[in-house]
């Protein structure tokens, strides 16, 4: 999943997957704020979840963006949350 | 040069559908923002906004033209008969073909295109009405108003995002200053409270869930808003020859582009066009004793208008009253500018100047006298309205009192 995520935020910014590293912020990505919203749209058709983020709050939401790393965590609650709603 | 006045108005929106009522609901600071009420809303995550409720054009309009009307038509139509009987005029004085009217919208027959998009997609139903594509055209509300008033002269609409009022008022003004007509009908209309219209608009991110708190610390978006504001402009000189009632002049008009970014905005294009403006009526900054501002709530325009102001008033910005009328009607889109020179004529006329409610913490990044939640008295000369479009598109409009 991982992987998947990475390859969707390397699209957006325009970059190859072996560049993005999970510590690297979106700023260090260069994705704009038009590039975010289509990432994360991106994570929600391709994983079935709805993301909590609405660009005023930018990256003080609920959900983490703060770091690769961190949206990858943070879409694994959403899908693990996902399972617990549909059990 | 020729100067141009207001001589009637009409509106239609969430606080009232009359003038006079729009105007006691903004002096009142009421809120017309309430859970929205349509087929599907439940799949929406954005489920407030400022809707016309119970709307029954069947009282208002005739009901054997009503199947040619969308909703953002018939808003235009019912607005454009208050503001034509306000002038007092049954039809065009004098030569109509020296007479026009353009209105400004966004979506158009936002609505008439959600119904037939359910009906062939989701109900698989392989007819739609006859109508829908006269219905859903952008320049439908314009030319439904030419015939219904007999305007034969120029007749146009213009659709440029949140401008669009702005640019319409702007341009009707240009026209008769310059001698290409006598009066125009101008305004805007805007109808895209639908499941389709709020899906998309709340793939974007900006909308509020909770509620419309401009210029405040801790807003969250905005708030969509309908309904339509149609004024009678007209040459001066005509409209007092004729013992016309003037509610204003318009003194000055600025349009720009910023050529920056598809939904960002520009405080350094905001400041052109309300320089701009300013300098087009040949009135400073000093003489501004109202800022109607476009104070979407959300985070990035509000900081964006609040840094444009100060750099126009300088010392001033923190004095010169601020107010969005948009936490009361929501964001009207298309129509937004034309339903906000209501509170820039009320603060003209009246002294009256219309607050921005939903103001809950001051926010370093808007360091403005926003008129917080209630109304203040204030004789003021000169109002300025300003409208920022998505797209970067910029108008402002300079009034001053008849």
């Amino acid at each position: 999943m991982q992987e998947q995520i990475i390859s969707i935020i390397a699209r957006e910014a325009v970059i190859d997957a072996d560049q993005v590293r999970p510590d690297m912020t979106l700023d260090e990505l260069g994705l704009d704020s038009l590039g975010l919203v289509e990432m994360i749209f991106s994570i929600e058709e391709t994983f079935g979840v709805s993301v909590p983020f609405n660009a005023n709050e930018g990256q003080a939401g609920e959900f983490d963006l703060s770091s690769v790393g961190a949206i990858v965590g943070a879409v694994e609650q959403l899908i693990a949350g996902r399972g617990a709603a549909v059990a | 040069m020729r100067r141009v006045v207001i001589t009637g108005a009409g509106t239609v929106n969430a606080l009232a559908r009359d003038v006079p009522g729009t105007w006691a609901a903004m002096a009142a600071g009421r809120s017309a923002i309430g859970a929205l009420e349509f087929p599907d809303v439940e799949r929406l995550s954005i489920r407030i906004g400022a809707q016309v409720r119970d709307w029954r054009p069947e009282e208002h309009l005739d009901r054997t033209r009503l199947s040619l009307y969308d909703r953002f038509t018939q808003f235009a139509l019912v607005a454009g008969a208050e503001a034509m009987a306000q002038a007092g005029l049954a039809a065009a004085p004098g030569d109509a073909t020296r007479w026009g009217a353009v209105i400004g919208t966004a979506g158009g027959g936002n609505g008439t295109v959600n119904e037939a998009f359910r009906a062939v997609f989701a109900e698989g139903r392989n007819r739609v009405h006859p109508f829908t594509v006269p219905r859903l055209m952008n320049n439908a509300a314009a030319s439904h108003l030419s015939m219904q008033w007999g305007l034969t002269g120029p007749v146009f609409s213009v659709a440029t995002a949140c401008s669009s009022s702005n640019h319409a008022i702007g341009l009707a003004f240009q026209m008769i200053r310059a001698g290409m007509a006598d009066g125009m009908l101008a305004g805007g209309a805007e109808a895209m409270l639908n499941f389709g219209g709020l899906k998309a608009w709340e793939g974007l991110r900006v909308m509020s869930p909770d509620g419309c708190h401009p210029f405040s610390l801790g807003r969250n978006g905005m708030v969509q808003g309908e309904g339509a504001g149609v004024f009678v402009l007209e040459e001066r000189e005509a409209a007092l020859a004729r013992g016309a009632t003037i509610l204003a002049e318009v003194r000055g008009f600025c349009m720009t582009s910023d050529a920056g970014d598809i939904v960002m905005p520009s405080a350094e294009g905001a400041a052109r066009t309300i320089g701009g403006a300013l300098a087009d009526a040949g009135v400073t900054p000093a003489e501004v004793g109202y800022v109607n501002a476009h104070g979407t709530g959300t985070a990035a325009n509000d900081r964006c208008e609040a840094a444009a102001i100060h750099a126009v008033f300088g010392a001033r910005a923190e004095q010169v009253p601020v107010s969005s009328t948009k936490a009361m009607h929501g964001h009207c889109i298309g129509a937004t500018g034309a339903i906000e020179l209501l509170a820039c004529i009320m603060a003209l006329r009246d002294g009256v100047i219309a607050p921005t409610i939903g103001y809950e913490a001051p926010d370093p990044d808007c360091r403005l006298d926003v008129v917080p939640n209630a109304a203040r008295r204030a004789p003021v000369e000169v109002a300025i309205s300003n409208a920022f479009a998505f797209g970067g598109l910029n108008a402002v409009l300079v009034l001053s009192a008849g």
